[in-house]
């Protein structure tokens, strides 16, 4: 039995997918969130910054176009404020030290059969499931 | 110009597959993670979704000497798993696993992801802007 989450899921990849072979074919660039986004932030992709910002206007403007075709759109995000901000600590450092989140290193890693951008994501997913289960299931904050 | 254009067409894409997929709901990606609990596997479909298109897209950029608009397609990687992608990648899955979000998604929920997406958002950048030094200690360790 395939679930509709499923689907939507594989179809939201699809485009995922798309748009990172467009960014790869057409600027030549590797599609990377935590890349584009931290190469502004320490200023290392200053000369590049027309091109990122424009990637990241479209990434946050477009999803608000897409928002009401679904009954139900929610991050759901805790509202623990000290668990959402040492978690966002950790995703921009660790991705910046890692040279790659999701995207860089998960699909534009992965699809290219890249070393580093497997054994990346065998760690953040390793590391992901032991965080997400010591804190739920151990200590119950989430 | 043509360059920002194709950036924004492509981020686009990328935030409403996002949305599209799941991936900006915390829920959907803490059920993957959570194995313990009700196991849910769409990020499974969801990556191996996004791995096929660029699958090709990778073969076709080993036919081209340029990109599309003239500039070099990306090189290479040198396979070398060095301490700073561990340490990093570790890091960042504590806090993919914590709130559930990944800074794709943190970028893409901005419009909705009410003050707690903000928040996360704001302290991924101040993580990214302490980044470079954090990594350089790493590099130091490894060597001495």
């Amino acid at each position: 039995m395939i679930e509709q989450d499923w689907v939507f899921g594989f179809v939201g990849g699809l485009m995922i997918g798309g748009a990172a072979a467009l960014y790869l074919l057409v600027n030549g660039r590797i599609m990377g969130a935590s890349g584009i986004l931290g190469g502004l932030v320490d200023r290392s992709g200053w000369s590049t910054a027309a091109e990122r910002l424009a990637f990241i206007a479209g990434l946050v403007l477009v999803p608000i176009a897409v928002v009401p075709f679904f009954t139900t759109v929610d991050t759901h995000i805790t509202g623990n404020w000290a668990v959402i901000i040492v978690a966002g600590l950790l995703v921009g450092a660790g991705t910046r030290i890692a040279k790659g989140c999701t995207s860089g290193h998960g699909v534009c890693g992965i699809s290219r059969f890249s070393l580093r951008g497997i054994v990346a994501t065998v760690f953040y997913l390793l590391a992901g499931g032991i965080a997400m289960v010591t804190a739920r299931h151990i200590l119950g904050i989430i | 110009m043509k360059r920002s254009l194709f950036a924004f067409l492509s981020g686009g894409l990328f935030g409403a597959g996002l949305t599209v997929s799941g991936m900006v709901d915390t829920t959907k990606v803490q059920g993957w993670l959570d194995v313990f609990g009700a196991w849910d596997p769409t990020l499974a479909f969801v990556l191996g979704g996004a791995i096929l298109p660029m699958i090709l897209a990778w073969r076709v950029a080993a036919r081209r000497s340029t990109a599309v608009l003239g500039n070099a397609l990306p090189a290479p990687v040198e396979p070398t798993i060095d301490r700073s992608l561990v340490i990093g990648s570790v890091m960042f899955g504590a806090g993919w696993g914590l709130a559930g979000l990944c800074p794709g998604p943190a970028m893409a929920s901005l419009s909705f992801g009410g003050v707690g997406g903000v928040v996360f958002l704001v302290a991924m950048m101040g993580g990214m802007y302490a980044a470079p030094r954090l990594r350089q200690r790493i590099d130091q360790f490894a060597t001495a």
